[in-house]
């Protein structure tokens, strides 16, 4: 009976609770990326000081975040902080945080990356002409910077609204894991319902990824010097 | 013009990156609408020499005065006397996020806060000068490096400097693009600008020169008008430097 599980799909409000499920995806990550942008061109502009130990705290802080899986991470600061230090953080909050560590780091490296790459005649240039400095960031560096970084920061989006499929396994029902409810709760009366359920939550994550990779790579092109 | 009048001094200067000095114990002077063309080997302190002149780097000792005021103190201005000194480089640095005209109207506007109608139509003024007016709305990546030097070059003129550094302008453009902009400056020359250009094009120095200074191991080793200086140089490393632009006829 092919059309028995997209049925499931449409029965009594699943799909809203899919969209529901949906929300808190995008909201955890939309949360993670405007805090990782916001404390990254912090960080960023930070590594590019020549300070030895900033140099080496940062470097460390980077490396970390990097071999450390997100899973792990999750875990970490779930059940870790919450048992060590008896402070209760929901799942949502906790997912925030842990995306907010990692985008931070990742969103640090691209800006450090997007200013040294802006080359030195471009601040001689705009000094030869006799903008005091801090014109010259906000009329000649800035901009530059920001165009080398919005692809890159959309990209990192994206990666981030993937990621959150992990945040089921400390207990956030987010999108995967209302699907799951749904085909557990279908089991016996449309046992092939999994297919068309998880089919709905790949095309979902499609739908919420495929505007802003299109974004990225529209503004990539239209900015490439 | 009264050309005994001296606009640039520099009296004495030492400059040292931290490895042995650079430029020791240089003094020149430039005066009101005169060419000079420093010319010496590569590594020998040319490009430090101008960018000491703006202030571009600091000096170690020395003085340099601008209509006869010091501007190598350390309360200096930099960017006002900047705005009396436009500067071209080698690699020509437009800002690449900004069209042509905007380019070129950064500096009016947001240093001398000059109207924008009033700078657009100087603008425009001056690339019909150096025949770029069907260029000013496009962006940097669709110019030529001639074109692009060209566009440089006016936009160090519209903020009226008194004098004008160029660095080896030329240097990293394709043979058939040197002569756009160095007639561009040729023209700047005649019209009485006063200027401080280094190249390595020597046709060029004699034709625009008023004074050749050749620089060599951090000092001035001889200065002179370009007719006797390319003709019959009175040091020895000034003619070895020469001869290394002139090729022997091959033998047999
Ligand atoms: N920023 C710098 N730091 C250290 N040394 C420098 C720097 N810029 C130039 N130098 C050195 O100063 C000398 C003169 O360089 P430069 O003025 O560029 O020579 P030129 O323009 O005549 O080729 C060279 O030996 C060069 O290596
Ligand atoms: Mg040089």
């Amino acid at each position: 009976m092919q059309d028995l599980g997209i049925r499931v799909l449409f029965m009594g409000n699943n799909l809203a609770r899919l969209l529901g499920g949906l929300w808190v995806t995008i909201e955890i990550s939309l949360l993670s990326v405007v805090f990782s942008i916001v404390l990254g061109i912090l960080l960023g502009m930070v590594m590019t000081l020549k300070n030895p130990v900033i140099r080496c705290i940062t470097k460390v802080y980077l490396e970390f975040i990097r071999i450390m899986p997100q899973l792990v991470l999750l875990f970490l600061v779930y059940f870790g902080v919450t048992k060590t230090f008896g402070i209760q953080l929901s799942g949502q909050v906790s997912a925030v945080i842990v995306f907010t560590l990692w985008g931070t780091a990742e969103m640090g490296d691209l800006v450090r990356g997007a200013l040294i790459s802006i080359p030195r005649h471009q601040y001689e240039s705009g000094a030869a002409l006799g903008l005091e400095s801090g014109q010259i960031y906000r009329y000649i560096i800035i901009p530059q910077t920001l165009r080398r970084l919005v692809p890159l920061a959309i990209n990192l989006t994206t990666r981030m609204i993937k990621t959150t499929s992990l945040i089921v396994l400390i207990g956030v029902v987010e999108v995967l894991k209302v699907a799951q409810q749904i085909i557990e709760a279908n089991r016996y009366t449309v046992p092939d319902s999994a297919l068309w359920i998880y089919g709905a939550v790949f095309f979902l994550y499609f739908l919420a990824c495929w505007p802003i990779s299109l974004l990225a790579s529209r503004l990539e092109k239209k900015w490439k010097d | 013009m009264d050309k005994n009048e001296r606009l640039l001094e520099i009296h004495h200067l030492h400059k040292d990156y931290g490895n042995g000095p650079v430029l020791n114990d240089v003094s020149l002077d430039v005066h009101k609408g005169e060419v000079l063309v420093l010319i010496g080997p590569s590594g020998c302190g040319k490009s430090t020499f101008l960018r000491c002149m703006n202030g571009l780097e600091s000096i170690q000792s020395g003085e340099i005065l601008l209509d006869g005021q010091v501007i190598s103190g350390e309360k200096t201005k930099w960017s006002e006397v900047r705005q009396k000194i436009g500067m071209v480089f080698q690699s020509y640095e437009l800002f690449p996020h900004m069209t042509v005209l905007d380019n070129i109207l950064l500096g009016p506007m947001k240093v001398q806060k000059r109207s924008r109608p009033e700078a657009e139509k100087e603008a425009e003024k001056l690339l019909e000068r150096v025949g770029l007016l069907d260029k000013k709305d496009v962006y940097p990546r669709q110019l030529s490096g001639g074109q692009k030097q060209r566009v440089a070059i006016v936009r160090a003129l519209i903020m009226k400097p008194e004098i004008m550094l160029f660095d080896e302008v030329t240097a990293a453009l394709d043979p058939e693009m040197v002569r756009e902009v160095l007639d561009v400056m040729l023209e700047l020359a005649k019209a009485g600008s006063t200027m401080v250009i280094v190249t390595h094009e020597m046709q060029f120095a004699r034709a625009v020169a008023d004074q050749v200074v050749f620089l060599d191991g951090g000092d001035i080793v001889e200065m002179d008008e370009p007719e006797r200086f390319f003709v019959c140089p009175k040091t020895e490393r000034a003619q070895r430097f020469l001869n290394t632009f002139t090729f022997e006829k091959k033998e047999g």
